[in-house]
């Protein structure tokens, strides 16, 4: 196994330089150093001269991919797409252009309320949504697993925007039980999140138990649940001993994957409650045209999702003991 | 047996302990206001709570230059000068200068000249500012000196930056008295390239030897630049320092009352001047030194940004001087009182109006604006067309400020265009047909709310030089029918647009329908309905109006290259002078030709002469004249379509008093007062919990489940007996 992580590790690497040249070449045909320039000095008294200062200071003055002054190596080093992807591959993001902060702490410091609302969401919704479409399976064909598939897809129809206003109205202002949007440190967190967390399991249990029910239809009909029936085991016992545990290959794979991104935050959810996680971070970098900070987090989030992939073959093995990589 | 029967016992009472702990711990708590987003600690303080939608970029006064930046810096660093708090129209006071600046007159040997000599004498100008003695500043570690005097934190090795992440981490601070020579290294910081103060090339123009030392502190370090001599600007003393600037520039005192005027200590610069700090986000761009009224106390622009008195403020008082208005709403009442009253303030980002608005109505915001969407539920408006507070608003004690922004919102015409541009009788008449056709009025009212109040000419109300009345009104867009302004009919508008060569829209000469372009960057779905609405005002004269939404940077280059053919523009005040208005249409301003700020292009002799004959005036008569000169010439010309001027409305609970709205001053919280006693009580009479619909909610979910329950068991049994 430890090969295939070494190989895996090495085949990201391309993919990285590749996502990186992809997101410098998108980035500078929409904006030009100028352009940046200009964005970040404001509207008011900029002349030429500080827009040359502006890109000298932060190395945009040089040419873009290639050096035609340079000698030798000089022509590729000496380029904004060097000096500005070189970093990267060891984990130094630099300074923002707009507001010359630390890229690398402003993520560190961001994170973890990212994932203070993030990682309950996934294991609470994960839980409730099993939950949820095991009850539907155990009561299938019955009244109550059709009012439990209307009720899956009338939610799957709302928008997740309806759900966090509606929440912040009905808990936060009618019945006054939680703030409706802020965030604190520490253990003080947690009234913060209760609602967001919530609105997340709510919002993702249409479309989470629809899945995972389907998943598990296709499990009771298998051989294996007909001997186990067969050999005296409850509707329950079966379902909750050996369907769950079959079904958990494609349950792991929609779940290992996303597990880096957590870090990377919900966009609406943060804006909504204020919570001052990296939602927001690639957004207001690109509006801002913020180039450090947006090749940052296309790289680290192209790291995160490879990481995940890989993490998600691995757990197969651990699931299923007849998965073998190699 | 027995063993295991009293392991059951003991669970069972390590269960009662749990739950009865529980209970304890829940019935410990107060359930009064479970929402409070707030410390409980913090109730009784006199703590301000506000948010902010923006994020600071900038909190170096040599660099910033935006309003929401201003609201922080504003109140930690002080400038010489600033205005007064209450009088109006507006005045500048001394801060922490002793006087208003001696202001001398030079010729080019370096004589004095009389106070009224000839401007083309006037070679120099000189301001000397003397500051009071005695101003320390904030308890800052970049100040903090051992016993033996040496600095204890210039200079930090690794091991003493171990442990430290926050500015707060720093165990020892300090302190020093505020000298000129802080002053002129501020101003030597603006000088550098290093710095990249936004306002260096305008001071070039201005500041005597400006340009020669931005040229020779060219690659030296922010250390170096203390002991660098910067010709026009000079120590004399402890206390007094003496700014030189090229010929007669009376405006220029206005940006001695702007953050970028503030004192520095070099102290600060040495401090912060560490790559270990940088790496941290410690820098002198997030953690200012200043001597103002607060200190910032946590700095995280995704959050919150804190700031609390600075315990070292010297003496400053609520002034006991301001318009007769002041006395009857009760803001003299403290006059004469120290300054500030507010402990705390807390700033919270909140991205979005619902949850802002929200949070203001259950008392956990004491300021707040008024969004679109909930303005109906706000305001409404009196038989005479006055905004009031809705008596919901009333009974809770909201109060509503109103403010006219120093600002314009305007439509120019690029003037080196064939069609709208040059100095034609035809050109200009169709501007001026377009001026009478977009109907502004319409427009504030259906897509302001009514906040703003239709521009008449360049200067918006509490300028120097605004008319009001009829001498205000511009002639060639409306009527003064009854004592009031009325927009002129659409068929003289038609008829402007046949003496132009366009009957009905059509170009006599081609046949064909004129087809106008607008540029705008604002090419969002919520922009869509203003764009048709602009679309349809042209409608009305035959004209087909393109809508060409482009990006920013597009635009930009378009308006850098004169490409664009009417654009929408604004423009906020710097200062509250005419000049800075007036000069938006400086034929040497143009953008095109001299990458000004004439947007428009706008070239007129007659205007640029009268201009440069008043900038330079003081406010009296012949200044006023010659406005009003500049005002009709270009009502004439129409390079603007003169659009609006925005009014600020803004509410605030009744315990936060002493509020009164002042665009130009930046260090308002001082002056502001909380009553944390009536806002506790308030609190906690809107924000008491509501618990029954939960309990209805858990036996709605018993309801379900008990049938699902017992319709499972019976499918069992039936399978059973099957």
């Amino acid at each position: 196994m430890i090969h295939y992580i070494i190989r895996r590790l090495i085949y990201a690497l391309p993919l990285l330089i590749g996502v990186n040249i992809l997101t410098f070449v998108l980035f500078f045909v929409v904006n030009s150093p100028d352009d940046m320039a200009r964005m970040q000095l404001g509207q008011k008294h900029v002349t030429a001269q500080a827009v040359d200062n502006w890109k000298k200071q932060r190395g945009y003055d040089l040419p873009l991919l290639w050096n035609d002054a340079g000698q030798g190596l000089e022509t590729v080093t000496q380029t904004v797409f060097y000096q500005k992807s070189v970093g990267l591959f060891w984990f130094d993001f630099g300074i923002s252009d707009s507001d010359k902060r630390n890229i690398g702490a402003d993520i560190k410091q961001r994170m973890w309320p990212s994932l203070a609302v993030a990682l309950p969401s996934l294991v609470l919704g994960l839980l409730v949504n099993i939950t949820v479409a095991l009850m539907m399976v155990l009561f299938r064909n019955s009244y109550l697993e059709f009012s439990g598939v209307v009720l899956c897809v009338i939610l799957m129809s709302i928008s997740s925007l309806f759900y966090i206003i509606g929440g912040q109205f009905l808990f936060g202002k009618l019945l006054r039980l939680v703030p409706i949007s802020g965030y604190d440190g520490g253990f003080n967190a947690i009234k913060f999140v209760v609602l967001p967390v919530l609105i997340g399991v709510v919002s993702g249990i249409g479309s989470g138990a629809r899945w995972y029910r389907t998943l598990f239809l296709e499990e009771v009909e298998k051989d294996y649940v007909r001997t186990a029936r067969a050999k005296g085991l409850s509707e329950t016992q079966t379902l909750f001993r050996h369907v769950v545990k079959n079904a958990m290959i494609p349950i792991l794979t929609g779940v290992v994957v996303v597990l880096p991104l957590l870090f990377m935050g919900s966009l609406i959810m943060e804006s909504f409650f204020s919570i001052p996680g990296l939602g927001s971070y690639t957004i207001d970098a690109i509006s801002s045209q913020d180039f450090a900070i947006v090749r940052s987090m296309v790289f680290l989030g192209s790291v995160l999702y490879i990481f995940g992939l890989l993490l998600t073959d691995i757990s197969y093995t651990l699931v299923d003991p007849r998965v073998r990589l190699s | 047996m027995s063993s295991n029967l009293s392991m059951k016992l003991a669970e069972q009472r390590v269960l009662f302990l749990v739950l009865l702990t529980l209970f304890l711990n829940l019935a410990g708590c107060d359930f009064s206001q479970l929402n409070n987003p707030y410390s409980k600690t913090e109730d009784n303080q006199a703590v301000l709570y506000s948010s902010f939608t923006e994020r600071p970029k900038h909190l170096d006064p040599a660099v910033s230059y935006s309003a929401n930046e201003y609201v922080f810096i504003g109140n930690i660093y002080e400038p010489p000068f600033q205005y007064h708090y209450l009088k109006r129209p507006y005045e500048l006071e001394p801060l922490t200068a002793e006087r208003m600046p001696a202001v001398q007159f030079l010729d080019g040997n370096g004589h004095q000249l009389s106070a009224d000599a000839d401007e083309r004498l006037i070679h120099y100008t000189d301001y000397v500012i003397q500051i009071k003695p005695g101003i320390l500043y904030q308890p800052h570690p970049a100040l903090a000196k051992s016993d033996s005097g040496a600095y204890l934190y210039h200079h930090l090795t690794d091991v003493q930056l171990d442990g430290i992440n926050t500015l707060n981490d720093f165990e020892q601070t300090g302190t020093r008295e505020l000298t000129a020579e802080d002053y002129v290294y501020q101003i030597k910081r603006m000088a550098t390239a290093k710095i990249q103060s936004p306002i260096s090339e305008l001071m070039k123009n201005y500041i005597s030897g400006f340009a020669a030392f931005y040229d020779q502190s060219a690659g030296k370090s922010l250390n170096e630049i203390s002991t660098l001599p910067l010709e026009g600007v000079v120590a004399e003393s402890r206390y007094t320092y003496r700014i030189r600037i090229k010929g007669k520039y009376p405006q220029f005192i206005y940006w001695l009352a702007m953050p970028f005027f503030s004192p520095m200590p070099w102290e600060a610069d040495v401090f912060y001047d560490n790559p270990r700090l940088t790496e941290r986000n410690i820098t002198l761009d997030w953690y200012p030194i200043g001597t103002g009224p607060f200190q910032l106390q946590e700095n995280n622009p995704n959050r919150r940004m804190v700031m609390v008195k600075n315990p070292n403020f010297h003496d400053d008082y609520f002034p006991d001087q301001g318009e007769e208005e002041d006395r009857l709403n009760g803001l003299l009442t403290d006059a004469g009182k120290k300054l500030p009253f507010i402990e705390k303030v807390v700033f919270t980002l909140e991205k979005e109006t619902i949850p802002t608005w929200s949070k203001f109505l259950q008392g956990y915001y004491d300021v707040s604006g008024i969004s679109s969407d909930s303005f109906d539920q706000v305001v409404q408006f009196s038989g005479t067309g006055d905004p009031n507070l809705t008596a919901d608003m009333q009974n809770k004690g909201i109060h509503l400020q109103k403010a006219v922004s120093s600002s314009i919102f305007y439509i120019g015409f690029n003037m080196l265009d064939a069609t709208l541009g040059k100095n034609g009788e035809k050109s200009r008449k169709l501007r001026q047909a377009i001026s009478i056709a977009i109907d502004y009025e319409e427009f504030i009212s259906i897509f302001m709310n009514g906040r703003g109040i239709p521009a008449h000419g360049a200067l918006p109300p509490g300028i120097f030089g605004y008319a009001e009345g009829k001498e205000g009104v511009n002639p060639y867009v409306y009527d003064w029918v009854d004592g009031q302004p009325r927009r002129k009919d659409i068929h003289y508008a038609q008829k402007l647009m046949k003496e132009a060569g366009y009957p009905g829209g059509v170009d006599s000469k081609t046949g064909q329908s004129l087809i106008l372009y607008l540029d705008t960057p604002a090419t969002s779905i919520e922009e869509r309905p203003r764009m048709n609405w602009f679309r349809k005002q042209l409608k009305k004269l035959g004209i087909k109006l393109v809508i060409r939404g482009t990006d920013y940077n597009r635009f930009q280059q378009k308006m850098r290259a004169g490409n664009a053919q009417i654009f929408m523009w604004g423009w906020n005040a710097d200062y509250p002078d005419p000049e800075n208005f007036f000069f938006l249409l400086y034929g040497p301003n143009a953008k095109v030709a001299f990458g000004g700020e004439n947007a428009g292009n706008y070239q007129n002799p007659k205007f640029d002469r009268l201009f440069r004959q008043m900038r330079n005036l003081n406010n009296n008569e012949q200044r006023y004249k010659l406005i009003q000169q500049l005002q009709d010439l270009i009502r004439h010309d129409a390079p603007w379509l003169f659009g609006l001027y925005p009014e600020d409305y803004v509410l605030h609970h009744g315990w936060y008093t002493n509020v009164k709205p002042n665009l130009m001053a930046n260090n308002r919280l001082k002056y502001h007062k909380i009553d944390p006693v009536k806002r506790k009580e308030n609190r906690q009479q809107w924000n008491a919990p509501i618990f029954w619909p939960l309990g209805l909610f858990l036996l709605l979910l018993i309801g379900l489940i008990v049938p699902a329950v017992i319709a499972y068991r019976k499918k069992i049994r039936l399978a059973l007996n099957d």
